[in-house]
């Protein structure tokens, strides 16, 4: 103030004309126009950046190349006794499967006049995923009355020659891998050059589970898929009802003391504790007290439970603060009890903000991976758990989780894979708060 | 609302007792990240092949997978810890303070450690002398201890090339550390004859006081930036070495192997690590890996023992198997260890 009144200002002239502090003042409020617009641009790149390279390494792991083969299923290898049963056969190991595969290989080479004296057997049987004997093992178990005929089967092809037909594996790469040779390149060129080659659409990605290490090919995120979608419900089920419960009694009913500011406090707090914490406590409560077993989505749920009611509670609050007094003071008026009021009036209109709160939580619980650490989620998981309840128990994955184990893995063909997971993850959380966004736009009230 | 809250308390509840009275029909496995790829290969071709379910596995390296196993008998406890290095005396007195009484041990295979760099970059060749005066803190030059002057790898030896000294080395949780400690650092610090003269230098009481303090001086790393701790997975230390050139990673051989289009590997005295370089002890950086099984879940878990036969039986463990596909090294001793699963002798005290 003082520096104005000192300072001797020249008598304004026209509006037209601008002085020296106006445009000084108009030059400030453009560099920081310019400097909001720098902040949204690299925000904007930071997400194409992510999209970009996310979509560019995972995309083509919606396609799998396969190799077309005539499989002749013989009685004398499959089928020893002839009984056609299930139970029999499957004495015959993958093994067996697996030199029916590499002759069957070998065969449709030759009927197709591809040469394939550069290659050493052990490299011809290389070609083919370790996998497929085990998916034609499941076939014919499944139907034993295949045993004897000759069929066409699709056997994945082994993950470096995938990565040849998506480009990833060159010539060039090839002369300095151990795992793929030159001439196995060239036999996989002349194969596509007949049609034996083909790249469909990978259903295998979402309904296989994981895979090992040798067959990076036939990894899937079936189980986790699963798993995330047990935890889901248990948290939908467990942190809805505790949460709007804890928030109606805090918002409507508790008196305004002492204790009620604490826990709000600790709320709040409790909302911004990292999630590897609750984790820790999963570990001593779930598991070493209460002996629930490992990697189980229920122990996950119940961790994922804890992590999000904080923020579903103070979602809810905020919903109910929203409601206006008004229409409690008329509900109490025309003689409801407090909890008529709060369930025929205040809780309805509360929903949409509430629910919106819900799948905000939800979505935050589906990529947690840090709290499922300590609880053995972050595992191996081949079996697909049973169907619920039981199925709560067993052993099951998460998105998340899977897309972690795979970044770790030494085969290169697993970043693919672990991008693949990503998109998954990602539609999954983006039609997640989409369907939040609509919610809101659609049942909201402004007041 | 009310009836909601009912159900989903009654379920919980419902849940956390069937969790205690239902038996777990898996095994559950936990342990050594250098372990965990070929315990899930054995794994899967264990659920494939056999009418059990297929094990769970997961990582979390040595010592946690050991403690883990020792926190009790029970269907809520892991069955086997895998183990890249050997089990301590500590892990021991914990499992009995729980009541883990009879532990079986069981060393299936070796593991080569390898020093790789950019594929593009010079060739190198190694001893465990030139990585300790390379990347030691204190290094004898001219008979005098002084702190470690070396900035290029010629410096440390004029056959070297003039690169730039950075190590991407493992980090202190890792049982690869263990190794590089001791078989390279260490090993080094005694063919340089920088250990006897940090005996000399010395000043504690007794030989064997002063030995320890020569060879903690010996571990001692210098800590100006060239020498770094990595604390992820070897994938990490490769993207590191995509990002910097001039830099030597620390491997595992099967990781090598299946990057071997972006890596060049090191010779070590002279040795090119293979797998049959490592099986026939010729490479001097290996170590045994082990996995220790909880003998009072035979019998409990169902295909627990067919598992840990089939882990070491020759289709798995062999030298044409898949651990040997995978770059780990088949166990030359594999029949004593074969005889020993069969009979399911427990391990006796360490020596």
């Amino acid at each position: 103030m003082t520096e104005i009144s000192q300072q001797a200002e020249p008598p304004v002239k026209s509006l037209f004309e601008s002085d020296l502090r106006t445009r000084r003042r108009n030059a400030a409020e453009t560099r920081f126009r310019l400097y909001g617009m720098a902040a949204v641009a690299m925000g904007i790149f930071a997400l194409i950046f992510l999209l970009v390279s996310v979509l560019g390494n995972g995309v083509s792991s919606f396609r799998q190349t396969s190799i077309e083969l005539q499989v002749t299923l013989d009685e004398a290898v499959l089928d020893k006794t002839g009984s056609r049963d299930p139970e029999v056969m499957k004495k015959v190991t993958t093994i067996g499967y697996g030199k029916i595969l590499d002759q069957a290989l070998a065969d449709t080479l030759a009927a197709h006049d591809i040469d394939v004296s550069a290659l050493t057997p052990k490299q011809l049987s290389g070609m083919k995923s370790d996998e497929a004997p085990r998916r034609l093992r499941d076939l014919v178990l499944a139907d034993p009355s295949l045993v004897g005929q000759t069929i066409t089967f699709h056997a994945l092809a082994t993950s470096r020659i995938d990565g040849f037909e998506k480009g990833r594996v060159t010539m060039e790469s090839a002369k300095l891998d151990s795992n793929i040779s030159v001439e196995q390149l060239e036999v996989a060129q002349a194969m596509k050059d007949k049609g034996l080659l083909s790249m469909p659409f990978n259903w295998g990605f979402f309904t296989s589970a994981d895979a090992s290490e040798l067959r990076p090919e036939a990894a899937g995120v079936g189980v986790a898929m699963l798993g995330s979608l047990y935890m889901m419900l248990i948290v939908l089920v467990l942190s809805l009802p505790i949460g709007v419960a804890a928030s109606i009694y805090l918002e409507e009913l508790a008196p305004q003391n002492r204790w009620t500011d604490i826990i709000e406090v600790n709320i709040a707090n409790l909302a911004a504790v990292p999630a590897i914490v609750y984790g820790i406590l999963a570990l001593a409560l779930f598991i070493n007290f209460l002996g629930l077993p490992q990697s189980a989505p229920m122990v996950g749920g119940l961790v994922l439970t804890l992590m999000t009611l904080p923020t579903i509670i103070i979602a809810t609050r905020a919903a109910l603060k929203a409601v206006p007094p008004s229409i409690r003071d008329a509900a109490l008026g025309v003689g409801a009890s407090r909890m008529q009021t709060i369930f025929h009036h205040v809780l309805p209109l509360a929903m949409p903000g509430i629910l919106t709160g819900t799948i905000l939580g939800l979505a935050r619980a589906l990529g947690e991976s840090a709290p499922l650490l300590l609880i053995g989620m972050v595992a191996f998981v081949k079996d697909y758990p049973s169907a619920p309840p039981a199925g709560l128990m067993e052993p099951a994955s998460a998105l998340p989780v899977q897309v972690y184990q795979w970044t770790q893995r030494a085969d290169p063909a697993f970043v693919e894979r672990a991008s693949g997971a990503i998109i998954v993850l990602l539609v999954f959380l983006v039609a997640m708060n989409a369907t939040a966004i609509l919610l809101r736009r659609r049942f909201e009230r402004r007041w | 609302m009310k009836s909601v809250m009912l159900t989903a308390s009654a379920l919980a509840m419902a849940a956390m007792t069937a969790g205690v009275a239902q038996a777990r029909d898996n095994i559950q496995i936990s342990g050594s990240s250098t372990v965990l790829p070929y315990a899930t290969i054995v794994a899967e071709a264990f659920g494939e092949n056999f009418d059990f379910a297929t094990p769970v596995v997961e990582g979390g390296g040595s010592g946690a997978g050991r403690k883990n196993m020792c926190q009790g008998v029970g269907e809520n406890t892991i069955d086997i810890a895998n183990s890249s290095s050997r089990i301590k005396q500590s892990d021991i007195d914990l499992c009995a303070a729980n009541g883990v009484a009879e532990i079986m041990e069981v060393r299936f295979g070796y593991d080569g450690i390898v020093f790789a760099s950019d594929i593009a970059g010079p060739d190198f060749a190694y001893t465990p002398a030139q990585w300790f005066n390379a990347l030691a803190k204190d290094v004898v030059k001219d008979g005098a201890i002084v702190a470690n002057p070396n900035k290029t790898w010629a410096d440390v030896d004029a056959a070297l090339p003039a690169q730039d000294i950075l190590a991407f080395i493992p980090g202190t949780k890792h049982g690869t550390r263990e190794v590089f400690d001791e078989k390279v650092i260490v090993q080094g610090c005694e063919d340089s004859g920088a250990y006897e003269a940090f005996v000399a230098a010395s000043t504690a009481a007794d030989d064997s006081a002063k030995a320890d303090e020569a060879e903690d001086k010996c571990m001692a790393l210098r800590t100006d930036g060239v020498s770094v701790d990595i604390d992820g997975d070897y994938t990490e230390t490769l993207a590191r070495i995509g990002a910097n050139k001039n830099a030597i990673g620390v491997f595992g051989l099967s990781f090598y192997q299946n990057n071997s289009d972006k890596l060049k590997v090191a010779t070590m005295s002279g040795v090119v690590p293979t797998v049959e370089a490592i099986a026939s002890g010729d490479y001097p950086v290996s170590r045994p890996l082990f996995f220790y099984v909880k003998k009072a879940h035979f019998g409990v878990i169902p295909g627990l023992k067919e598992y840990v036969e089939f882990f070491v039986s020759d289709d798995m463990a062999g030298p044409d198997g898949p651990m040997a596909a995978y770059g780990l090294v088949s166990d030359p001793e594999l029949a004593a260890t074969q005889a020993a699963v069969a009979a399911e002798t427990p391990m006796g005290p360490l020596e």
